[in-house]
């Protein structure tokens, strides 16, 4: 799970961790009583989005008056904001912080992940503050410093200060540094976080460091112990085809391309999108239904692949253990009835009762292509794409086709089912 | 032979009263020897009942000392799940089988120190994996038995289905397998890739292996350099999630491309590099593996 910004500094300044002062604002003249609030000369007002990169998209101003605060709180709040994570659409800002003004000296970096290898949470920091990180690590390994923190143990003040020393903070604020370091470690572990960012970390002219952003992100199996966290969760910023597969046990995310697929198990719905991408194609999302793919279940998988436009043919690869191939075929089948199904879909079965569950497909009279191995459902759900007679020229909306045009189609589409079972039998 | 386990490991079911512990008790005893090698279940609760006729014991320790168990299967629910694992650490069993889904990372990360930090020589396998099999000798596990046939190829794997899928297109093709092991998809677990290579290599009845990864991490990459500098045996793989993009969690906690690192390209790439016959189509994992035989 992932917060804002400035539910980060919330959590950071209740460890321990210094932040320039600030408030959340959600109106324009929220952010200009925040500004009076906060004093001072200078404010920075910040889109909070759950993306990084905003700087860069226009996301974070400076303003110097509090006309200007207002002003560009205005110009902030409901803009589409496009940042290298966004994607092309952008995020919609409906949430900003303002700040005091912070007196930069020098931009640091400072990260905490899990590291799978040593299995210990790993501190990385850098001198190189400010900059995307991933560029810093690539160009400049030498520049990132790591190191593995004992998880009986805890963080040393030594360890921190040395750190701190290494990125270039002066022996003046070096105390004080790892103390902010030491309490961010006991944020990211008592939160059970899985991310911790502070990109930049600033030293002040006055020689104090202090988080001047904050990215953190959460186990999501951990949540339980955690209320006041998935209290801080922003819907907002989910995609809602994600939430609602969410409420149906359902683990659903939306990519770019025409072929939806729903299949069992997270390492084979990837094997099957990889596939769908070897034989030309393009998958629309990722879909593991898990282990208990009931009726309702396949149902819903249905329905939230369909609400994505882009969706022109469904691919659905089950690999039956436990699962019986002939409970899947009922559920597809009652699936495909319920939603009405509208374009081509493609079934690959295998395992446990599979015969049993083809049979069923096959009795259903719905135009459903059966297909034997995954390469072989990945060809046709590809070709489904391809076959379709090309459009009149001429623009034509086809966002709700005349029904006949939909019978003729699906007459069409039954044929060619036909034809596949036909040439297999054969 | 085989490796981890074979028709005389004797296992004891953590979780064996909950509705999966029971379910995939059941038809892991049906599988070949499985009426002998299922001899314990534990729940503090109901020490002295029994299910389906094997005795429940209040502790592992006593299941050992008791039944005799030297491996365990834990189905018990997330939050309990690390607790469980680290009483069958101590309870010095040989192997550990954790099939629980969702355990806190945190959790895993305690428990892998302590069991470092105490040398402890207990083997675990998961969490949030299958589990592992012999065929015809045990199954441990919830995969589904009748896909595999006994032969003398290794199957690895840190995805279920996909390992399911990998052993089906094996047993199609008549080629039979020693062991497959599902190593699990979470950031932090017990036997990696590379603890599984070493394991086939030393087994005289294993002649190759599949292995399977997908994105995140870097342990595939590990393990193809150990097998580049030791292996002896011919190694096929395949490693899901080309399309994914980065930054996106692929279902499994430890499937997600981060700061560019882990990409199905780059281990594709490494693992070529080290002299495993790789593919980029899932459907030919079986046949590739056939070619590697001759």
């Amino acid at each position: 799970m992932k917060i804002h910004e400035y539910q980060g500094k919330e959590l950071f300044r209740k460890y321990g961790v210094p932040t320039p002062n600030g408030l959340p604002c959600f109106t324009a003249d929220e952010a200009l009583e925040a500004a009076r609030k906060l004093g001072g000369q200078v404010w920075v007002v910040k889109a909070q989005i759950h993306a990084g990169g905003r700087g860069r998209g226009g996301g974070v101003k400076v303003a110097k008056s509090l006309d200007e605060v207002r002003d560009k709180a205005k110009q902030m709040l409901g803009m589409q904001l496009v940042t290298h994570q966004t994607g092309a659409g952008g995020q919609k800002v409906r949430r900003l912080l303002v700040e005091e003004g912070a007196d930069i000296a020098k931009e640091l970096y400072i990260g905490m992940l899990v590291d799978r290898v040593t299995q210990r949470v790993a501190l990385m920091a850098s001198s190189e503050g400010g900059m995307d990180i991933e560029q810093v690590a690539a160009r400049t390994p030498q520049k990132i410093h790591k190191i593995f923190i004992d998880p009986q143990a805890g963080l040393s003040q030594a360890e921190a200060q040395g750190v701190a020393r290494k990125i270039g903070i002066p022996e003046a604020s070096a105390k004080q540094a790892g103390d902010l370091l030491k309490a961010l470690y006991r944020c990211f572990w008592e939160t059970d976080a899985s991310l911790a960012e502070i990109n930049p970390l600033i030293l002040t002219r006055g020689g104090r460091v202090v988080a001047l952003d904050s990215k953190l992100n959460f186990d999501d199996n951990a949540l339980f112990r955690h209320p006041e966290i998935v209290a801080m969760r922003d819907l907002d910023e989910e995609d809602p085809l994600e939430i609602e597969a969410s409420k149906h046990d359902l683990n659903y995310i939306s990519l770019d391309g025409a072929i939806g697929c729903m299949v069992n198990g997270a390492g084979l719905a990837m094997a099957t999108m990889d596939t769908i991408k070897l034989f030309g194609g393009s998958p629309a999302n990722f879909l593991d239904v898990g282990g208990g793919a009931t009726a309702e279940k396949v149902a819903a998988a249905f329905k939230i692949m369909l609400s994505n436009r882009k969706v022109k043919a469904i691919l659905v690869n089950i690999f039956g253990g436990i699962m019986k191939c002939d409970t899947i075929a009922a559920g597809v089948v009652a699936a495909a009835r319920k939603v009405k199904l509208s374009v081509p879909l493609v079934v690959r079965m295998k395992g446990t009762n599979e015969d049993l569950g083809k049979k069923i497909l096959k009795d259903s009279g719905l135009r459903i292509i059966s297909a034997g191995s995954l390469g072989d459902a990945a060809k046709k759900a590809v070709a489904t794409l391809r076959k379709k007679p090309k459009p009149k020229p001429g623009p034509k909306p086809r966002k709700k086709p005349a029904k006949k045009a939909v019978k003729k189609k699906l007459l069409n589409n039954k044929a060619r089912a036909k034809k596949v079972v036909r040439r297999k039998k054969e | 032979m085989s490796i981890l386990i074979n028709r005389n490991t004797r296992v004891v079911t953590q979780g064996i009263t909950g509705k999966t512990g029971m379910f995939h008790t059941q038809t892991s005893r049906a599988y070949a020897n499985g009426r002998n090698c299922y001899v314990a279940g534990v729940n503090p609760n109901k020490a002295g009942e029994n299910f389906e006729g094997i005795p429940i014991f209040g502790t592992v320790k006593e299941a050992r000392e008791k039944a005799g168990v030297n491996t365990s299967v834990i189905y018990v629910p997330p939050r309990f799940a690390a607790e469980a694992i680290w009483e069958a650490v101590q309870a010095e069993l040989e192997l550990v089988i954790c099939i629980t889904e969702g355990i806190p990372v945190r959790d895993m990360v305690v428990l892998r120190d302590r069991m470092r930090k105490e040398k402890r020589r207990t083997l675990l396998v998961g969490p949030n994996c299958p589990g592992v099999i012999t065929p015809d000798e045990i199954k441990i596990g919830i995969m589904p038995g009748h896909i595999h046939c006994k032969g003398r190829v290794g199957v690895v794997s840190r995805s279920g289905t996909l390992t399911y899928e990998a052993v089906g297109q094996l047993t199609e093709l008549g080629i039979g397998q020693s062991t497959a092991v599902g190593i699990g998809g979470d950031p932090v677990n017990g036997l990696k890739h590379i603890d599984l290579m070493k394991l086939f290599n030393d087994d005289p009845d294993t002649d190759a292996v599949v292995m399977i990864g997908e994105i995140g991490g870097s342990d595939e990459e590990a393990a193809a350099r150990w097998v580049k500098a030791n292996m002896k045996k011919p190694v096929v793989g395949f490693i899901a999630g080309v399309t994914a993009p980065p930054g996106k969690r692929m279902g499994h906690a430890g499937a997600i491309i981060s700061g560019g690192k882990g990409t199905a390209q780059e281990k594709l790439a490494v693992m070529a590099a080290c002299g495993i016959k790789v593919t980029k189509n899932p459907s030919e994992m079986g046949r590739l593996l056939k070619s590697a035989l001759r």
